[in-house]
């Protein structure tokens, strides 16, 4: 089974973020970049898969600026075995990501994409399933289980009230939740071998895919701040005030 | 125009995210038809024809459809959405399931979470973990997006909508094997108006029974942060925050949580914060707005027994 990853360079998770000063967009300059998480443990997913001797080889892929290729190669010193970059400045909906990687699917042939179920910045939780629709391939959402079961993959999927499992024929995409797994750390040996595996550099243009413009951002605000609150002295004043003052008990 | 909206249920009653998600129909404006896919689905699609000013429920009822998987429901949606201009679910886990499937199908881009309708083109949804609010115009002929259930208020139940039973029936492609759901008694936490959660600090399973408590008797539901849930004290789906379950509850106590970005994104709109925290440093005190920095095993059972 041949894996493919797509992984996505967001604001590192722990940056609070601000609005520019323009009302235009987050202001994203000089702020510490990383893999998004849920991307990250879709590779490590994959990682495992091999590891278990279901995978045979593992490709990841970024569609980004130049700098994603760090990204890229952080997924090759966590096991990936190659990387494809296709690389555009211009800001993508999921629905035109999802078709660049239904691309990359056929040029490389794979039978599973593994995806984050969403990035930690676009907060979209899409890509995944907008992916699997132009495949026509089953999908399995938030997963927190994977295995390779013969020709199916059983996926159990955190839902509203609990978990559910299905069975997918492949091809197929999985998107990962977070408790699929717990992401290794890159070692320095592997993060110096990394830098000698494949890194295939390629653009939008060098696919068979039409690219729509889909939506204007017309501005971006920041939240209302909730005024300062006080600190009370004791249970009695807190319940004090929670019946006379905000009264909500 | 009009404008679809696709029901939350579990075969067995509908929703209230589902009225909710008709409320941000009305704001849109224009006639609002509710489909119901289910298996032995009857009274769900009873309860949604009470929708106040719904015009019409569908109702495709097949065993294909009994555990409402996102292959099945797209391709259904994609047969009957040239009739609509809006297509909306709720942003739980079903409606992110489905909803980009079928907005891929219609070759348009889909809108996440949104909270609050400008025009019938032109939302607002918040991104970078609620960090930023976007206003978004769409393009696109048809708008797909799911709505943030807890932004809007449920609409009433006194309407009296036609029923319209459709006919369309699909080969299944994916196979359905089990479901194992928390049972639980409480309020369901998307939609209770008094959230007790807790953290890492409650230390183990056993200690969260004291929030069980103060839940049950505030009448409220129980969550948690992601600490908790990855320390294994309590069920994923009690999960408030980015990644879990969005609420905004009358009144939000939160014990044993430090206030991380993630868990901030999933309740900062609730009405009323309190925080209970041994840390006086602890971010959850900045937007809370009744802080006490007590040890959650002295401060809960005292709150429990003023109660």
């Amino acid at each position: 089974m041949k894996v493919l990853v797509p992984v996505k360079r967001v604001v590192d998770a722990n940056v609070k973020v601000r609005v520019n000063a323009d009302n235009t967009g987050v202001d994203t300059a000089n702020l510490k970049m990383a893999i998004n998480p849920f991307c990250e443990i879709a590779v490590e997913e994959a990682v495992r898969l091999k590891e278990a001797g279901s995978a045979s080889e593992i490709v990841v892929l970024s569609i980004g600026p130049k700098a994603s290729q760090e990204q890229l190669r952080t997924a090759l010193a966590l096991g990936a075995d190659r990387a494809i970059h296709i690389e555009t400045d211009e800001d993508l909906v999921p629905l035109s990501i999802a078709k660049l990687i239904y691309a990359v699917q056929q040029k490389e042939q794979t039978d599973l994409v593994i995806l984050g179920k969403q990035s930690i910045d676009g907060d979209n939780n899409q890509t995944g399933q907008m992916l699997a629709a132009i495949g026509k391939m089953p999908q399995a959402t938030f997963a927190s289980e994977v295995k390779l079961d013969g020709d199916k993959l059983v996926v159990t999927r955190e839902i509203d009230g609990g978990l559910q499992t299905v069975n997918l024929a492949l091809p197929a995409v999985v998107t990962a939740d977070l408790r699929l797994n717990e992401p290794r750390y890159a070692k320095l040996p592997n993060i110096m071998k990394a830098k000698r595996k494949p890194l295939e550099s390629l653009t939008p243009a060098d696919f068979d895919v039409t690219l729509k413009s889909h939506q204007n951002i017309i501005k971006v605000n920041a939240p209302a701040q909730r005024s300062g609150g006080v600190m009370v002295g004791s249970v009695e004043e807190l319940v004090e005030k929670l019946k006379n003052e905000a009264k909500v008990i | 125009m009009a404008i679809l909206v696709l029901a939350e249920h579990d075969n067995a009653s509908l929703k209230l995210d589902t009225a909710k998600v008709v409320a941000c129909g009305q704001a849109i404006g224009g006639d609002i038809d509710v489909l119901v896919v289910g298996h032995d689905c009857g009274a769900v699609a009873s309860e949604a024809q009470k929708l106040s000013g719904v015009r019409s429920v569908l109702v495709a009822d097949s065993a294909s459809y009994a555990n409402h998987l996102a292959e099945n429901v797209s391709d259904l949606m994609l047969a009957i959405a040239s009739d609509y201009e809006h297509v909306l679910a709720a942003a739980s886990s079903f409606g992110k399931d489905v909803l980009p499937r079928v907005a891929a199908l219609l070759d348009v881009s889909q809108l996440s979470e949104v909270i609050e309708v400008f025009s019938s083109d032109t939302f607002v949804r918040p991104i970078y973990a609620g960090n930023a609010l976007a206003t978004v115009q769409s393009l696109d002929d048809k708008k797909v997006m799911t709505v943030r259930s807890s932004a809007f208020d449920a609409v009433a139940l006194d309407g009296s909508a036609e029923l319209v039973t459709l006919a369309q029936d699909i080969a299944p492609q994916v196979e359905f094997v089990t479901q194992s759901l928390t049972e639980s008694e409480r309020p369901e936490l998307g939609s209770a108006s008094v959230v007790v959660s807790g953290g890492r600090a409650l230390g183990n399973s056993e200690n969260f029974g004291i929030l069980e408590q103060l839940a049950d008797k505030l009448g409220g539901a129980l969550g948690a942060s992601r600490a908790a849930v990855d320390a294994g004290f309590v069920p994923n789906d009690l999960q408030v925050g980015q990644t879990g379950k969005i609420v905004a509850p009358d009144l939000y106590i939160a014990v044993g949580i430090s206030g991380a970005i993630q868990h901030l994104a999933g309740m900062k709109d609730s009405k009323v914060i309190v925080a209970i925290n041994k840390d006086p440093e602890a971010p959850i005190f900045q937007v809370a707005d009744y802080g006490l920095e007590a040890d959650l095993f002295d401060a809960v059972p005292q709150l429990l027994a003023q109660l």
